[in-house]
């Protein structure tokens, strides 16, 4: 059985299914009007096309389902906003990947091939280390615009917060030895 | 920083395992250190930290006997453009003035890690012919080095953090330049390229993304970098994915050699007398007579042209290897003369003296 496009009657490649409101909607499309309505990919269709593609449908059904539109919400770490990664394709910093994880986790599965989670190498000193560093750098993103914005009591609490978390308040290239810097109680432990 | 002209690098050996389809293999891993944002976020004094970090780590890490560090803000255009000719920095890593450097294995040239491109580490690794897992064992045992002195940005759901989504996971990209002649002159390249697509591989050509295929040269590379472990990645490409291609060029050299000799001998001797006669060369064309050259040489049509002599053509025929040749920067007409020169040269035949 064939079908013909919906939009310009040429021979359809692409057969939606979707149930609106408990009945069955039908949609046939040929490959050139299924990719203008977001449905397919091109055979090539760059990175950042499907990244428009993604995150706006995300923004749009996101902002439907929730006051506060998420979209909108900049990574408490870098400040980066998913409008900003729609344009660039590049991420701010590692904890974009939680701050955006609602709208980066269908993107991810359809750049990689439908996989959701990795497998392979982890890094020896990986796992509790992630939450603390994420707090860490947080933390020395807000000290360095506190000193930007001449806030120097604000500075001065932040600078004292990371000097309890045993880091220096600036990363430096002296790695502290993992047996001192960690001991038991932030979690880390040797592989 | 400087280079022998005739230094052994390895992607100009001949020796290699496949080479007479397979140029290099090489694999790619992505790394960012945790607590920093990623290069393109970060500001000049965070990227000159990332920068000073990555040194002590590289350097102090013992990856290879000997390791540059290479601060390409330093460099020449004339010598940025070399080390991507050398393919050891993407063309995007010799731009701009921001901290950025390059550490090398030398004088091998096989390890090349880039730091402050798209992420902080991209820690690759060459090989000459196919011996992807070789190169993969180097990369990893770098990255065990330096992440032994390093916390890497790494989440239990997403693996190692970048700075785009398509690297996320392993981080790894493996990649295999092809010299694939013969399936352009049967016809079956768009073929074979759709074929690639179809397995899920990206096809680029000599100089990576958006580059056109010089000398028949193609990089072929996997897209997908989550949810398969780096020796998945890794078997499917060398195993699979790579052989199944080279049989494709393999048959296409053989049909040609057997069905038409005449049209085949024919572009091949036609392409080094080219070489042999011409007084202005440009670098399309030179790479393009040189690969057909090359296919007469790996099918033992030519004899009296060792391919090491062509492989040095190949980078050496390069704009910015020829302007270090020559210590100054030259007109394309200049270029052009000094090129064609410079291969009839080296592609002498024996009895000409």
């Amino acid at each position: 059985m064939s079908h013909q496009c919906d939009r310009c009657g040429k021979p359809a490649t692409v057969h939606e299914v979707t149930v609106h409101a408990g009945e069955k909607v039908e949609r046939n499309l040929c490959q050139e009007c299924a990719r203008e309505e977001g449905l397919v990919a091109g055979p090539h269709a760059p990175i950042n096309e499907l990244i428009t593609k993604f995150v706006m449908s995300h923004g749009a059904a996101a902002k439907k389902q929730s006051a506060q539109s998420p979209r909108a919400k900049p990574c408490p770490v870098c400040g980066i906003t998913l409008a900003q990664f729609k344009q660039s394709g590049l991420l701010g910093c590692p904890s974009c990947y939680t701050s955006f994880a609602d709208a980066l986790a269908p993107l991810i599965e359809r750049m990689q091939q439908g996989a959701t989670h990795h497998s392979g190498k982890t890094p020896r000193r990986a796992g509790a280390t992630v939450d603390r560093h994420e707090r860490i750098a947080l933390l020395r993103r807000q000290l360095h615009d506190a000193i930007q914005a001449e806030q120097y009591e604000r500075a001065a609490s932040l600078r004292d917060q990371i000097i309890q978390t045993g880091e220096p308040v600036a990363p430096s290239s002296d790695t502290p030895d993992p047996q001192n810097a960690c001991g038991g109680d932030d979690g880390r432990e040797a592989p | 920083m400087t280079h022998e002209a005739d230094q052994p690098i390895e992607w100009l050996r001949c020796d290699a395992p496949a080479s007479d389809v397979v140029i290099t293999s090489r694999v790619r891993l992505a790394r960012n250190f945790a607590g920093f944002p990623f290069t393109g976020r970060a500001d000049t004094s965070e990227r000159a930290q990332i920068l000073r970090i990555a040194q002590s780590q590289i350097l102090d890490a013992d990856l290879a006997p000997k390791v540059m560090w290479v601060d390409i803000t330093e460099l020449s255009d004339t010598e940025r453009r070399v080390l991507v000719e050398r393919h050891l920095i993407s063309s995007n890593h010799a731009e701009g003035d921001q901290p950025r450097a390059v550490a090398v294995s030398s004088p091998d040239e096989r390890l090349a890690i880039m730091v402050n491109e798209e992420d902080h580490l991209r820690i690759q690794v060459i090989r000459a012919g196919l011996d992807l897992t070789d190169a993969f064992e180097q990369a990893n045992t770098a990255d065990d080095k330096i992440e032994s002195r390093a916390d890497f940005a790494f989440s239990p759901r997403f693996g190692y953090l970048t700075a785009c989504p398509t690297n996320v996971g392993t981080g790894l990209r493996v990649s295999a330049m092809l010299h694939l002649p013969a399936l352009r002159l049967t016809g079956d390249l768009e073929k074979v390229k759709r074929a690639a697509k179809g397995m899920n591989l990206a096809v680029r050509g000599f100089f990576g993304e958006g580059s056109e295929a010089a000398g028949d040269l193609y990089q072929i590379s996997n897209q997908t970098t989550l949810g398969r472990s780096e020796r998945e990645i890794l078997q499917q490409f060398e195993q699979v994915v790579v052989p199944r291609i080279m049989e494709f060029e393999r048959s296409a050299r053989l049909t040609l050699a057997q069905k038409r000799p005449y049209f085949f001998e024919d572009q091949i001797f036609r392409a080094l007398a080219i070489l042999r006669s011409a007084r202005l060369m440009k670098i399309e064309e030179a790479m393009t007579l040189l690969g057909v050259v090359r296919l007469g040489i790996v099918s033992s049509l030519i004899n009296d042209v060792p391919l090491a002599t062509l492989h040095n053509l190949i980078l050496n025929v390069q704009t910015a290897h020829l302007q270090r040749t020559h210590k100054r920067n030259m007109s394309q007409r200049e270029r052009r003369i000094e090129r064609a020169a410079l291969i009839r040269n080296a592609l002498k035949e024996p009895n000409h003296g």
